[in-house]
C-alpha cells in the first residue's frame, strides 16, 4: 500500500491529541480542582465558595482529625507490615520452587494468588462476616478446640478491620514481591555463601537489597488503600472506627464540607508523592549497595 | 527451611486466602436464613436472586457501563502505549506522569476529584459521569499491559512496514495492532474486571438514577448477611476465575 503523507502525521496526532486531552479533562484538571476546593470556604448554597483561605488545613490539625488520621496510620501502617511479613515468605518460597522437579505447580499456585487478586474486594470483606461473627465459624473452631470457654465478639472491632485490611490487600503485597524475587540471580547468593557469609547476612545483604523495589511497590500498594477503603469498617468495624477515607466521604456525603473533605484528599495525595519519591530513590540504591 | 515446613506455610496462606470465599460459596447453598449453621442444600437462594429485579437492573448497569468503559479504555490506552513508544512527542513526561498518578492514586483521592470536576461542569451525577470516570481509572492498566508487549518487540518489524511504504496509520493497523492483540484483549479484560469491581469511585460519581451492582451489594452488606447476596457473590466469584483464566491463556502464550 502506498504511503499518503497525510496520513503519517493525521494518525500521530489524533493518537498523542486525543490521550493528551483526555489525561489533562479527567486526570490533572480534577486534580487542580480539588487543590482549589481545599482553598474555598464553605458556602451556604452552593457546596464551594469565596474567599480562599487555609481554613481547612488548619481543621486538619485538630485533634478530631488528627485523632483519625492517628487511628488510620497505625491501622495502614500495621496491615504492611504485617502483609510484608506474611507475604515475604510465602513469595519467597513461591518463587523460588524447584522449575524442573515441578514444572506446572508453579504457574498454577501464582494462579491461585492472582484469583482473589482479581475478585471483587467488597464480596472478600463480606465473606469475612462468616468467620468472625458470634456463631461464625472461627469461634466454632476455637471452642470446639477449647481454646475459648464462650464464643468471643470478634466482630465488629478494630481487630475486625485489621483483619480485613490484611486480608484483602495480601495479594496486593505478593504479586509484586513474587515478581522481582523471581528475578533474583541465584549465582549472586551462591558466590556470597562460597564466600563465607552466613545465611541471614545474605539475605539482609544481598537478597533484601535486590528485592527492594518489590518490597516498595508493595508497601505502597498496601498502605495507600489501607487509608481509603471505607467499607471495610462500615461491614466489619464498630462505630468508632474511622479511616481517612471515612472521613473524606463523611466531609462530602453527609456533613457536606467540601473544603474539609478536599483538603484531607490532598493530605492523601502527599502521602502518595512521598512515597513515590522513596520508592525512586531506593530502586537505584539497591543496586549500589550490592555493587560495594 | 525444610520443604515440609514451606508447604505448610504456603497451605496456610492458601487457607488463609480461600477459607472467607469457600464458605461465603458454601453457605449461597445453605437452607437456612441467617447462615448459622447447616440446614441442607437448597437453590432458592439463586431463584430469589433472579425474582430481585432491583438487584438485576443494577446488574445490567454494571455490565454496561464495564463494557462500554473496557472498551474505551481499550483504545485509548492502547493508543497511549503505542505513542509513547513509537513517538517523541511534546508533553511526553506529561502523560507519563498522569497515567502514573492514575494508577497510583488512592480511590478516594481520584472519586472526590471526579466529583468536583463533574459538579464544576454541571453534569449530574449519573450514568454518563460513571462511564467517564471508569474509563479514566482503566485506562493506564491498559497502558501498561500493552507497553510491556511493545516493550519485548523487534523494531525491525515497523521499520520494515515504513520502508515497504506504510505510513503510521498503515503500520499502526497492519503491523503493531495484530501483534499486540493478546494484550489488548487482556487490557480489555483487566479493565472489565476493574470497572465491575469498583466501589469507591463509583460512589462518588454515580447518582440514584444509575445505580450499579457493587453500590447495591454495599448498601445491603452494611446491615449483615443476606442469602441473597451469598448466591450473587458466588456467581461473581466464578466469573472473576473464567476471566482470569481467559487473560491467563491470552497473555501466556507468548512467553
Amino acid at each position: 500500500m502506498a504511503a499518503r503523507p497525510s496520513d503519517r502525521s493525521l494518525f500521530r496526532t489524533l493518537a498523542v491529541g486525543g490521550v493528551m486531552a483526555w489525561l489533562l479533562v479527567f486526570v490533572a484538571a480534577p486534580n487542580l480542582l480539588v487543590l482549589g476546593a481545599s482553598l474555598a470556604s464553605r458556602g451556604e448554597a452552593e457546596f464551594l465558595a469565596l474567599p480562599l483561605s487555609l481554613h481547612s488545613y488548619g481543621h486538619l490539625l485538630s485533634p478530631l482529625f488528627a485523632g483519625v488520621f492517628a487511628d488510620s496510620f497505625v491501622l495502614a501502617a500495621g496491615t504492611t507490615l504485617l502483609c510484608l511479613v506474611v507475604g515475604y515468605p510465602f513469595a519467597y518460597i513461591l518463587a523460588r520452587l524447584p522449575r524442573a522437579r515441578l514444572p506446572k505447580a508453579r504457574p498454577l499456585l501464582l494462579l491461585l494468588v492472582i484469583i482473589p487478586f482479581w475478585t471483587n474486594s467488597l464480596i472478600r470483606t463480606y465473606a469475612l462476616v462468616f468467620i468472625l461473627k458470634t456463631e461464625g465459624l472461627l469461634n466454632d473452631l476455637l471452642l470446639g478446640l477449647g481454646l475459648a470457654s464462650e464464643p468471643l465478639s470478634l466482630l465488629y472491632t478494630d481487630t475486625a478491620v485489621f483483619v480485613g485490611l490484611t486480608y484483602t490487600l495480601l495479594p496486593f503485597m505478593i504479586l509484586p514481591l513474587y515478581a522481582s524475587i523471581e528475578k533474583l540471580d541465584e549465582r549472586l547468593l551462591e558466590a556470597a555463601r562460597d564466600l563465607g557469609a552466613s545465611r541471614p547476612r545474605v539475605f539482609w545483604r544481598i537478597t533484601v537489597p535486590l528485592t527492594a523495589p518489590g518490597i516498595a511497590a508493595g508497601c505502597m500498594l498496601v498502605f495507600l488503600p489501607s487509608f481509603c477503603l471505607f467499607y471495610i469498617p462500615d461491614i466489619l468495624g464498630g462505630a468508632k472506627t474511622l479511616l481517612v477515607g471515612n472521613f473524606i466521604k463523611n466531609q462530602f456525603l453527609s456533613a457536606r464540607d467540601w473544603p474539609l473533605g478536599s483538603a484531607a484528599s490532598m493530605l492523601l495525595t502527599a502521602v502518595m508523592a512521598l512515597l513515590a519519591v522513596v520508592r525512586l530513590k531506593l530502586s537505584p540504591l539497591a543496586g549500589e549497595k550490592v555493587r560495594r | 527451611m525444610s520443604r515440609l515446613v514451606k508447604a505448610a506455610y504456603a497451605a496456610l496462606v492458601y487457607l488463609f486466602l480461600y477459607t472467607p470465599i469457600a464458605v461465603l460459596i458454601a453457605f449461597s447453598f445453605n437452607d437456612s436464613k441467617y447462615g448459622a449453621s447447616w440446614r441442607g442444600f437448597t437453590l432458592k437462594w439463586y431463584d430469589a436472586l433472579a425474582q430481585d429485579a432491583a438487584l438485576l437492573d443494577a446488574a445490567l448497569n454494571s455490565l454496561l457501563v464495564a463494557a462500554l468503559a473496557a472498551t474505551a479504555a481499550t483504545a485509548l490506552g492502547t493508543l497511549a502505549a503505542v505513542a509513547l513508544h513509537q513517538y517523541r512527542f511534546r508533553g511526553r513526561r506529561l502523560t507519563q506522569t498522569c497515567l502514573f498518578v492514575t494508577m497510583m492514586s488512592p480511590d478516594i483521592v481520584m472519586g472526590v476529584s471526579l466529583l468536583v470536576l463533574f459538579v464544576s461542569l454541571g453534569l449530574t451525577p449519573g450514568f454518563l459521569t460513571l462511564l467517564l470516570a471508569h474509563v479514566t481509572f482503566c485506562l493506564p492498566f491498559v497502558a501498561v499491559t500493552v507497553f510491556s508487549r511493545l516493550a519485548g518487540f523487534d523494531p525491525h518489524l515497523v521499520e520494515a512496514a515504513q520502508d515497504l511504504g506504510a505510513g503510521e496509520f498503515d503500520t499502526f493497523r497492519l503491523v503493531i495492532l495484530p501483534m499486540l492483540m493478546p494484550a489488548v484483549a487482556a487490557g480489555w479484560l483487566l479493565s472489565f474486571t476493574l470497572s465491575m469491581d469498583d466501589v469507591i469511585v463509583s460512589f462518588f460519581t454515580t447518582g440514584p438514577t444509575f445505580e450499579v451492582l457493587p453500590l447495591r451489594i454495599y448498601s445491603m452488606v452494611k446491615v449483615g448477611v443476606k442469602p441473597v447476596v451469598n448466591a450473587l457473590s458466588a456467581i461473581l466469584v466464578g466469573a472473576t476465575v473464567v476471566i482470569v483464566l481467559t487473560s491467563h491463556l491470552l497473555l501466556g502464550e507468548k512467553k
